[in-house]
């Protein structure tokens, strides 16, 4: 019977570039950028590092296939580094790789990198991608807004929620985020903006907005991980441990079965409840002292409360609302770094960008964002659409609590 | 003469949803053409960006097939002067589509406008065992500022050929052969040369139809007098009145020119005109068809007692009449690439079809076929290796096979994408559940100004999946439109 990896794998330091437009830097830059503050926050010397896993999902910008270009921009020589890629759960699923490594055994140190270079595109949004021979031949074009907008129709249907009330309660899911990214130096986005600017902005997918999309990006982030007793070894004494790594992967039973209304992920369901277990937790919305979720758009964020089972079925908008997920809400904060809304979304990187800022918070360095004593956060890191996709979810937590 | 056990079984046929009115067409080149006011009555249908005369030919043939059932069908007649491909069979797409067996004869019918009544007279004069189908499909193009800019209109129309409930019978034929040059259209041209509309009517219609219409009467055994409704399709006004006159036939007689709604919809037009004819026509009604372009196709029809037990799907008056007004006339010239719009980077992505791929998996997209798992009894499309059902997991080899395109469906999510390029923006996606359990993203087409909700009905329609622009290779699959729309 599996025991899961609980406990097994501490953070020994981790590292996050500054995320933006970066017309300066290229994908090795940025890299660099977060793999110095994560060396240099573990302490050691790039050469104790025995393996790595480097995250990046789309390449027709970046830098191509394979780890090697990983490899030759961070000089990590003579070690296995294997290349990742789960669409926009990719950054969680190279930390998967790197904890897994360091849990079984195989190496003392391992290193998580993910990176993506949006902004070389030369139009805004992410690039229309192939789907495969067979796909191409019967899947309709869609953007990202377009793959879960019709989470709003859905969620709608099933709950008798008003298009107004709905887009309301969006409206405050990115209103929060943008109030909390003005506090976070290294987001994109660090303007605060009305409830009336993002109701009014113009329609991106119907009914998702300007101000319901998250950013699009540039930018890298590391994590260096290792046992407690190396890390403790090594001088650590506040360490924060992964309690949870879950990941589900859609196998098609939303897109093609009836079982589905529309309403939810499935995905982002199993895989909390396997979070849940592995991590001991019971009762998330006592439980859990802050969340970094996938709020590409603001209605994914608004049904991942109720797919974590933070708020009840139905209750998301209410709680929304409500205040529940504001920074000082006095209930579980939700996005305090602002989240993909402010930070963007270079794909390889916001899995690990999610979890630096829950390692952040839990060691007291968020600065004037920090949170009242946290203990324990979750990261919810979603790949592809809501009804086939990936949800990946890691739980992480002071060492001993 | 054929036999009288032999002849036309079942009709159906097709018209855009899409209309533009003629007046916005005028208004935009009042300019420099302001005569075209006088043309400036009605509307025009014209082909969505995904509708060419491939797509338009499967969808009559669908409603021509009422009966779901044309497996014992032995040849396909496709008639067309705008088909898709110069050299790859189109009416091998339109074969796979609509589930005629892959042993059925597949013959491609163009190069004239009267390529529709040839068609039709081919199959018949020439009985076949399991007889034959017929469709003519055509979207003539007019160039911009055009007379046929504005006459010009699209559309479909298909007629079952054979011995099994015949409800009309052809009782005699002519046909003429002239090279009289009204109108040419070059290998690689996009649009049509026309002479002068007098000369065309004085020394063309007025002289080569008569000529072929007698000779047909007169094999038919049938009186000018006797006939009730006359087909004479054309892009000139009243021709055909005219012609009913010279040739002494009953005044009146002449069938509607489809101009108000719908244009000439090119080879395809007589037969479309003559569907619609045969919805309304009793038994023992005698019909004359002429179709004209170097040279002429007479046919002389009787309905039989039959024809009071066969209906359309929809029918051709309810296709005419769903009707979707538009009055952005750069939509209509842009859908038809006669404008190059500035469409964005997004534009550039590469749209090319793997042929293996596509050859391999026919068997589940051509006819938008799904499986349904003999275990779990899960309706399911696409079709994987194994049933989709967790704990299932059947192998797909056992899967009954269940075409989706007529099973009732409806919205489950859907939005409106305008972030996506799209040849007609925004791009309308959604989830589609089937009555039958079966479930799929699809592209929502002809969305009105209601647009979409949750649980709307839909109907499965056939169109133009992407173009390959690059290669000029249109790749056809199946999306919904909103029943009322």
């Amino acid at each position: 019977m599996a025991t899961g990896i609980k406990d097994k794998v501490a953070i020994l330091g981790m590292g996050c570039s500054r995320f933006g437009e970066r017309w300066d830097a290229g994908t090795p830059d940025l890299l660099a950028e977060a793999f110095d503050e994560a060396l240099a926050d573990a302490g050691i010397e790039r050469a104790r590092i025995g393996a790595a896993w480097y995250g990046s999902a789309i390449d027709v910008v970046n830098v191509g296939n394979s780890a090697v270009p990983a490899a030759m921009a961070l000089r990590l020589d003579g070690i296995p580094v294997s290349r990742v890629e789960n669409m926009c759960a990719t950054g969680t699923e190279a930390l998967r790789g790197a904890a897994y490594a360091v849990a079984s055994g195989a190496v003392d140190i391992a290193l998580a990198i993910g990176a993506e270079k949006l902004k070389d595109t030369g139009y805004g949004g992410l690039p229309a991608r192939f789907r495969g021979t067979f796909n191409d031949l019967w899947m309709p074009l869609g953007s990202a807004p377009a793959g879960f907008a019709q989470l709003a129709a859905g969620y709608r249907a099933r709950f008798g929620v008003s298009r107004d009330e709905l887009k309301k309660a969006m409206a405050h899911v990115s209103w929060k985020s943008h109030q909390n990214g003005v506090l976070s130096p290294k987001a994109h986005l660090r303007k605060p903006i009305t409830m009336e600017q993002i109701l009014e902005a113009p329609l991106i997918a119907e009914p998702l907005g300007l101000y319901d999309c998250c950013g699009v990006s540039d930018g890298a982030a590391a994590a260096i991980v290792t046992t407690p007793e190396i890390a403790r070894s090594l001088g650590k004494k506040d360490l924060v441990s992964i309690k949870a790594l879950q990941l589900c992967t859609g196998s098609g039973v939303e897109s093609t079965t009836n079982e589905w209304d529309g309403s939810y992920v499935r995905t982002t369901r199993k895989a909390a409840a396997l979070a849940y277990r592995e991590a001991g937790i019971t009762n998330p919305r006592e439980q859990l002292s802050m969340m970094e979720v996938h709020d590409c758009f603001s209605i994914t964020e608004l049904v991942t409360m109720e797919d974590l089972g933070v708020s009840a079925p139905g209750a998301a908008v209410r709680d929304i609302l409500d205040g529940f997920y504001d920074r000082e809400g006095g209930g579980v904060p939700c996005q305090v770094d602002g989240g993909l809304k402010c930070f963007g979304h270079p794909i390889g990187a916001s899995g690990l960008r999610m979890a630096y800022e829950v390692y952040t918070q839990l060691l007291g360095r968020g600065g004037k964002r920090q949170l009242s004593a946290p203990s324990i956060g979750l990261t919810h890191n979603l790949g592809g659409v809501p009804y086939m996709g990936v949800a990946a979810i890691s739980i992480l937590g002071l060492h001993g609590r | 003469m054929t036999s009288p056990a032999y002849g036309i079984t079942g009709f159906g046929g097709y018209v855009p949803r899409l209309r533009m009115e003629r007046a916005v067409i005028a208004a935009a080149h009042k300019w420099m053409a302001p005569s075209l006011r006088s043309l400036a009555k009605g509307r025009r249908a014209f082909c969505s960006w995904d509708e060419d005369s491939v797509t338009m030919a499967v969808e009559a043939v669908r409603d021509a097939n009422p009966r779901r059932d044309l497996s014992a069908v032995g040849t396909l007649l496709f008639a067309s002067t705008t088909m898709p491909f110069a050299d790859m069979q189109n009416g091998s797409v339109i074969r796979g589509a609509v589930g005629l067996p892959e042993h059925a004869r597949t013959l491609d019918i163009g190069q004239s406008q009267r390529a529709g009544t040839s068609a039709l007279l081919e199959a018949l004069v020439t009985p076949r065992a399991g007889g034959a189908l017929v469709v003519a499909s055509d979207h003539p193009r007019g160039k911009p500022a055009s007379t046929q800019e504005m006459t010009f209109g699209a559309g479909a129309a298909a007629f079952t050929v054979g011995d099994r409930g015949v409800i009309a019978q052809l009782l005699g034929s002519a046909s003429t052969s002239s090279t009289f040059v009204d109108h040419f259209r070059a290998e690689g041209s996009k649009y049509d040369y026309f002479w002068e509309e007098r000369w065309i009517r004085d020394e063309g219609y007025m002289k080569l139809v008569p000529a072929a219409v007698n000779e047909a009467l007169a094999c038919a055994g049938v009186k000018a007098a006797e006939i009730q409704r006359f087909i004479m399709a054309s892009p000139f006004r009243s021709i055909g009145s005219a012609l009913a006159k010279k040739l002494g036939l009953p005044a009146g007689c002449e069938a509607s020119d489809l101009a108000e709604s719908c244009g000439y919809a090119g080879a395809a037009h007589p037969l479309l005109m003559l569907a619609l004819v045969l919805e309304q026509a009793k038994p023992g009604e005698q019909i004359l068809v002429v179709g004209f372009g170097q040279g002429c196709d007479a046919l002389v029809l009787r309905a039989t007692d039959a024809i009071r037990d066969f209906k359309p799907m929809r029918g051709i008056a309810a296709a005419l009449a769903d009707a979707q007004s538009h009055d952005a006339y750069l939509r209509m010239l842009s859908y038809d690439d006669g404008i190059d719009l500035e469409w964005g980077m997004r534009a550039e992505k590469a749209i090319k079809t793997a042929l293996t791929e596509q050859y391999r998996e026919r068997h589940q997209l051509a006819g938008f076929v799904a499986g349904r798992c003999p275990k779990c009894s899960t309706v399911q499309f696409p079709q994987l290796a194994y049933c989709v059902q967790p704990g299932c997991n059947a192998p797909s080899g056992g899967f009954e096979q269940v075409p989706l395109a007529d099973v009732p469906c409806q919205v489950l999510t859907y939005t409106a994408d305008w972030l996506s390029w799209h040849p007609s923006p925004p791009l309308y996606v959604g989830f589609v559940q089937f009555d039958n359990g079966a479930r799929l993203q699809m592209e929502m087409v002809d969305v009105g100004a209601v647009g979409l909700e949750v649980g709307m009905p839909m109907r499965v329609v056939y169109r133009i999946k992407d173009i390959d622009k690059a290669r000029g290779y249109p790749r056809y699959f199946w999306k919904v439109t909103p029943l009322q729309a």
